[in-house]
């Protein structure tokens, strides 16, 4: 209560001039950062809902082969920008999106890019493991399919445990890659719904508090998978949790209120926040 | 506000006053009366209802049969000798009847049954009149009968049969013109013989129906066949139809002027007299288009029009239940939208789609108002062709064939048409219970 | 070439197409299906599309405007001394028609042959029996002129069909062919096949639209043709509904709208406490296993057609009241009357009253129970004071369309109420409704030019548009009331 009211005094600035001072910013480090190895790169995007503005004027490169942590409290609209790097808020009615996000210098709304075909180089795995009701094989083979990645049967099966594997689940469930996938336990889905997404080959993972649902056990387990995945794909990773941002992530971004406050190494932002919402948000003041 | 005052006025009342609670708890035992006695009153319509129907039908399906041989004399069925049925076409239904008189008199005075004092014409009489079409049929469809003495079982006469189920008695055949209590008393006597047995009658779930003074052999094959073909008709068409609209409006249609007046269409059009679809089935489908009246294609399409908005809300209610997690998980991988609804939300929506489908189909086959209008009405005797060419032929539909059976004059059309319901009842039963089993089955909780 | 065959053709084009916009997709991607924009079956879907889809338009529009063609250039050959006193062009040419098609129909059955009919001219008087031969009945002798007319339009026929034909497949091949030729890896095969799929739901969701135009066109034209032979003026305000075979018909609502108001009011009165009370009783008090028995049980009654409500009415309701009340009380000695027709309907729209007021008593919020149990408030005087006036407006919306239902049930008052159009008030009498007159008059062989046929239509809109208005009110209702608790 206390904290709140203190906020309201102490940060009197308005959206308008806290964007720009982001976005300044924020264009001057993704410079500094610019190289051949940026895999996504986000310029002025602006998001609505109707007449609502849910993101302001967000600009932000992710890096190949890292993991790039989302924070920041509820409705900050960190999950919003995470579903418009896959275009997953064209199929929310009345969601409005501008600016430019380049995939490997290719803008994603440029109508040579097919939204299936980015949904399948940008893979996504979501807040609340979702396999579909069918057998653990055929989640994972359903991608593969769709996309023609295989060319028989053997092929297909291979790609099965490969992706199995790299999610860390085939020994898990080797035994009975026929039975159904939601009758896994709920860490076991959401690796499941990894290994669907790495199934397709994607080049970049988004995840969407993955771990939200799961207990610490199958948290850590997860967690541990990102690690190693992060050798191969470029990761974005939305979570409530600090302590998961830090143990995860190479690069951190501070989202508030629909503005991106801050981004650097998460090693910085951690224990050397800039913005003074930042060092509030990850001391515990308010969120 | 009165309570206030007194409560005021008194100083320190008791605040509970025990009559007054008395009187509270009467009213509300009163009141919980009125519930019990509406329950009641509901569940004893539904059983005075069925066992109406059932008391007054169950007789349909057993039917008094007399078996007797008859002589097929060439001289009266094939004079020329040739056995060629073209030729034996010109002897009429009459030829045959005088055979049969004859025959069964014979028969009844070598079995030794006293047909005394009873004019040969009565006796006759105790026999349906559709006997000697069924003779004639029978002779036709195998000339080589002819010159032979065969065993020919036929249905006795509708009144016979009715003084076996109890419907006609002494008394009511004392004032009756077509029957007398001699004829029932020869009845009585057959009946000891042997020759006049009563059982199971296939005839009237398989054979055509017949004319008004042949109540005996009327039967609900045609019927049955229509409605069939009827239903074909409707699952061929408003299944697809009302699940690809649905899929189009609960998947893919935002929010605008189009698709509100395609939803106040459905709301409104399931909730049309059923009558106004036979209107429009004749003015538009028969008048406009110029299809046949009386054929099940025409039945088919307005029953349709009728079916879909249950089939469009069932499928969108069962599209609705599955939940949105699923339909991200297929577009999170880069399946299409297309992909996404068809690989992965009907087939999880199918068995509310089915149940509602079956359900509308039970609907529809017990609808009667709008058949009326296209000619569903007419007396046909002939069974319709297989599909699909079958479906331009004539036919009858069984709820219309109840209305047609209860519009004549003869007390033995209210017992078949009893009967009809009760088939009719035995199959919206069975759709029923599979589309519980089908919910059962596949109920599934997200 | 008929239009089956034709339809089949281009069928079997687009199949090829298919199968060889499959076969080339592979093998312009080199059987690398990963380098292809999409599945090589949705290339040959875009030229399945591509070849029937174009090919099946031309034919339909064709086929709606051939007719239209050759109609008017064959009856530019019918002089006016060709029209028999008494007729009209368009009669002569129905008759051109007739006999076009028995020529056909006479060929196809091989009683004649194209040769005999290319020099049939003298013998005019036997076409007409030869015709009736093959099944087809002319109303008198041919003549000349008529026949070459026929002849004419057979040929025209004749040659469209050919013309058609030939168009119609140039046209799929060329369709084939183009999207053959644009098949690359690149293609967006699959947006083009699913962009065809959505057009596909769109159109069903149209049926819907059309339905109601549909209803809404015939019942208007034919109202508005019958105002044309019987003044609207009488046909709302007349007392008497009397019609005569031969003209000069009384054909007033008024006494169908009574009967139809009364019974629809017997039936409601017989359906709305009871339905009422059991819903309540089940909602409020009934231990889970009587409702889990009794609520599907009521529920049974609305799932029996209405044909067998009429049965029961006619058989078994009618003559208990015609036996025990009616003939005892001298009021009657028909067993068909409002309260034969009203009693039963009253038992049909039981569970309509009360499934939907039992929804709408367990949609008033918990809290609301509480708050009245909570002030020492019985259980009835919960139910009348509290639960009830909050779920006024969606008990009255249930009450509005059990009403409509009432208003516009046929077979029940067909069977039970009679058919005698009276003004009376005595329930124990028959008499008809609007839906029983609909039946009546366009049953059996009608014809429609007579205002006895034509006031059905009539008859239709009016209960169209009562019904509507009803549902609409009563939806409306019902939907406000849902908002308040959600």
């Amino acid at each position: 209560m206390n904290d709140a009211s203190k906020l309201q005094v102490t940060l009197p600035i308005t959206p308008d001039t806290s964007a720009a001072v982001a976005s300044s910013a924020m264009v001057r480090e993704g410079e500094a950062a610019a190289g051949p190895d940026i895999k996504v790169a986000a310029r002025n995007v602006d998001v609505f809902y109707g007449d609502k503005q849910a993101i302001k004027d967000v600009s932000v490169d992710i890096p190949e082969r890292s993991v790039t942590a989302f924070i920041g409290p509820s409705g900050c609209g960190k999950s919003t920008f995470l579903r418009c790097i896959n275009r997953m808020n064209d199929t929310i009615d009345g969601c409005r999106v501008t600016g430019e996000i380049t995939l490997d210098g290719l803008d994603i709304h440029d109508p040579s890019l097919d939204v299936v075909e980015l949904r399948a180089r940008v893979g996504m795995v979501f807040q609340k493991p979702n396999p579909f009701p069918k057998s653990i094989y055929e989640n994972v083979a359903y991608g593969p399919r769709i996309h023609g990645l295989a060319r028989g049967r053997p092929e297909l099966d291979e790609i099965v445990e490969s992706s199995l594997r790299k999610a860390g689940l085939f020994e898990e469930v080797k035994d009975r890659l026929d039975g159904p996938g939601t009758g896994l336990s709920g860490g076991q889905q959401q690796r499941l719904c990894i290994a669907r997404a790495i199934a397709v080959s994607p080049e970049v993972i988004l995840m969407d508090e993955p771990c939200s649902a799961l207990d610490p056990i199958a948290t850590a387990k997860v967690e541990e998978l990102i690690d190693e995945l992060k050798a191969n794909y470029a990761i974005i990773i939305v979570t409530h949790s600090m302590q998961q941002a830090a143990r995860v992530s190479q690069q951190t971004a501070f989202f508030h209120l629909g503005v991106l406050a801050e981004i650097g190494s998460t090693q910085e932002i951690f224990t050397n926040p800039k913005d003074k919402r930042t060092q509030d948000y990850i001391t515990g003041r308010f969120g | 506000m009165s309570v206030d005052n007194t409560v005021a006025e008194a100083g320190r009342p008791r605040l509970i006053r025990a009559d007054r609670t008395r009187r509270r708890n009467a009213a509300e035992t009163r009141f919980r009366i009125y519930g019990v006695v509406a329950i009641v009153i509901s569940l004893a319509a539904l059983v005075f209802l069925v066992l109406s129907i059932l008391s007054n039908g169950l007789g349909a399906f057993s039917q008094t049969f007399i078996a007797f041989d008859v002589y097929l004399d060439p001289a009266v069925i094939d004079k020329n000798g040739n056995r060629n049925p073209e030729e034996m076409k010109k002897v009429t239904t009459i030829g045959y009847g005088n055979l049969l008189k004859k025959a069964l008199a014979a028969d009844l005075e070598a079995r030794g049954v006293s047909t005394e004092g009873i004019p040969p014409k009565e006796v006759d009489g105790l026999l349906s009149k559709d006997a000697p079409a069924q003779l004639r049929d029978k002779v036709l469809a195998d000339p080589g009968l002819v010159g032979q003495t065969i065993r020919f079982e036929t249905y006795a006469n509708g009144r016979i049969d009715g003084y076996f189920k109890g419907r006609v008695t002494m008394e009511s055949a004392r004032l009756d013109s077509n029957v007398s209590p001699e004829q029932l008393e020869l009845a009585d006597r057959m009946r000891a013989a042997g020759i006049v047995s009563v059982r199971f009658n296939w005839g009237f779930l398989f054979g055509p129906d017949a004319s008004e003074l042949r109540p005996e052999a009327a039967g609900l094959g045609i019927a049955i066949i229509g409605s069939a073909y009827m239903m074909m008709i409707v699952l061929v068409l408003a299944l697809p139809i009302g699940v690809a609209a649905s899929i189009y409006l609960e998947e893919f249609a935002r929010q605008n002027a189009f698709t509100d007046v395609i939803e106040v269409n459905i709301a409104n059009l399931a909730a049309v007299p059923s009558i106004v679809f036979g209107i429009l089935g004749l003015a538009l489908f028969i008048n406009f288009l110029g299809l046949p009246q009386s054929a099940p294609i025409v039945g088919g399409l307005v029953l349709t029009l009728m079916t879909l908005p249950t089939i469009i809300i069932a499928t969108r209610a069962s599209l609705k239940a599955v939940p949105p997690s699923i339909r991200e998980a297929a577009l999170g991988v880069g399946a299409s939208k297309m992909q996404t609804v068809f690989h992965h939300v009907l087939p999880l929506a199918m068995p509310g789609i089915l149940t509602g489908t079956i359900i509308g189909l039970a609907q529809a086959l017990g609808e009667t108002a709008p058949l009326l209008l296209i000619g569903m009405v007419a007396f046909v005797r002939d069974f319709p062709g297989p599909p699909p060419e079958g479906f331009f032929d004539p036919a009858a539909a069984l709820p219309v064939q109840v209305y047609n059976w209860t519009q004549r004059a003869d007390p033995a059309f209210v017992e078949r048409a009893s009967g009809a319901i009760i088939v009719l009842l035995v199959f919206l039963l069975s759709m029923n219970i599979i589309a519980i089993i089908l919910r059962r089955r596949f109920e599934r909780r997200w | 070439m008929n239009v089956g065959l034709l339809i089949l053709i281009v069928l079997v084009i687009a199949a090829a197409g298919y199968v060889l916009g499959r076969r080339r997709s592979l093998a312009t991607a080199d059987g690398n299906i990963r380098g292809m924009h999409s599945l090589p079956g949705y290339h040959g879907q875009s030229v399945f599309l591509f070849a029937s889809v174009p090919a099946f338009l031309v034919m339909i529009v064709w086929l709606l405007v051939q007719p239209l063609v050759i109609e008017n250039q064959v009856s530019a050959l019918i002089q006016p001394s060709d029209i028999p006193e008494g007729s009209s062009l368009s009669l002569v040419m129905a008759d051109v028609r007739r006999i076009a098609d028995g020529l056909d129909l006479a060929v196809a059955r091989g009683a004649l042959t194209e040769d005999q009919i290319a020099t049939m001219r003298a013998d005019l008087t036997n076409l007409r029996g030869r015709l009736a031969d093959v099944g087809v009945a002319i109303a008198a002798d041919v003549k000349q002129s008529v026949f070459v007319a026929a002849q004419e339009y057979r040929a025209l026929n004749k040659i469209g069909l050919m013309v058609m034909s030939g168009l119609v497949i140039a046209v799929a091949v060329a369709g084939a062919a183009y999207s053959y030729s644009r098949i690359t890896p690149r293609y967006r095969a699959r947006n083009v096949a699913e962009a065809a799929i959505k057009a596909l739901l769109i159109l069903s969701s149209t049926v819907a639209i059309l339905t109601t135009l549909g209803i809404i066109l015939s019942l208007v034209f034919e109202t508005a043709h019958f105002f044309n032979l019987y003044p609207a003026r009488d046909f709302f305000f007349n007392l008497t509904w009397n019609p005569q075979f031969r003209g000069g018909s009384d054909l007033g609502i008024i006494p169908l709208l009574w009967g139809t108001l009364y019974v629809s009011f017997v039936a409601l009165a017989v359906a709305v406490p009871v339905g009422l009370l059991a819903a309540i009783y089940l909602a409020e008090y009934a231990s889970p296993t009587v409702r889990g028995i009794a609520k599907p049980a009521i529920e049974i009654l609305a799932g029996i057609p209405t044909i067998v409500y009429g049965l029961f009415a006619l058989i078994t309701v009618g003559p208990l009241l015609r036996d025990y009340f009616a003939q005892p009380l001298g009021l009657g000695s028909s067993s068909s009357s409002v309260l034969t027709a009203g009693l039963v309907m009253g038992i049909m729209l039981i569970p309509f009253v009360s499934s939907l007021s039992d929804d709408v008593i367990n949609a008033v919020p918990q809290a609301m129970r509480d708050g009245s149990y909570g002030l020492g408030a019985t259980q009835s005087e919960t139910v009348k004071k509290v639960i009830l006036p909050a779920a006024l407006p969606g008990i009255v919306g249930a009450i509005l369309l059990a009403a409509s239902r009432a208003i516009g049930e046929t077979m029940i008052v067909v069977m039970g109420a009679g058919a005698a159009a009276k003004l009376s008030l005595n329930p124990l009498e028959a008499m008809t409704t609007i839906t029983v007159k609909i039946v009546s008059q366009l049953t059996g062989d009608t014809e429609f030019a007579s205002p006895e046929t034509l006031v059905a239509f009539a008859l239709g809109l009016s209960l169209f548009v009562v019904t509507l208005l009803l549902n609409i009110v009563a939806l409306q209702v019902v939907r406000r009331y849902r908002e308040q608790y959600e």
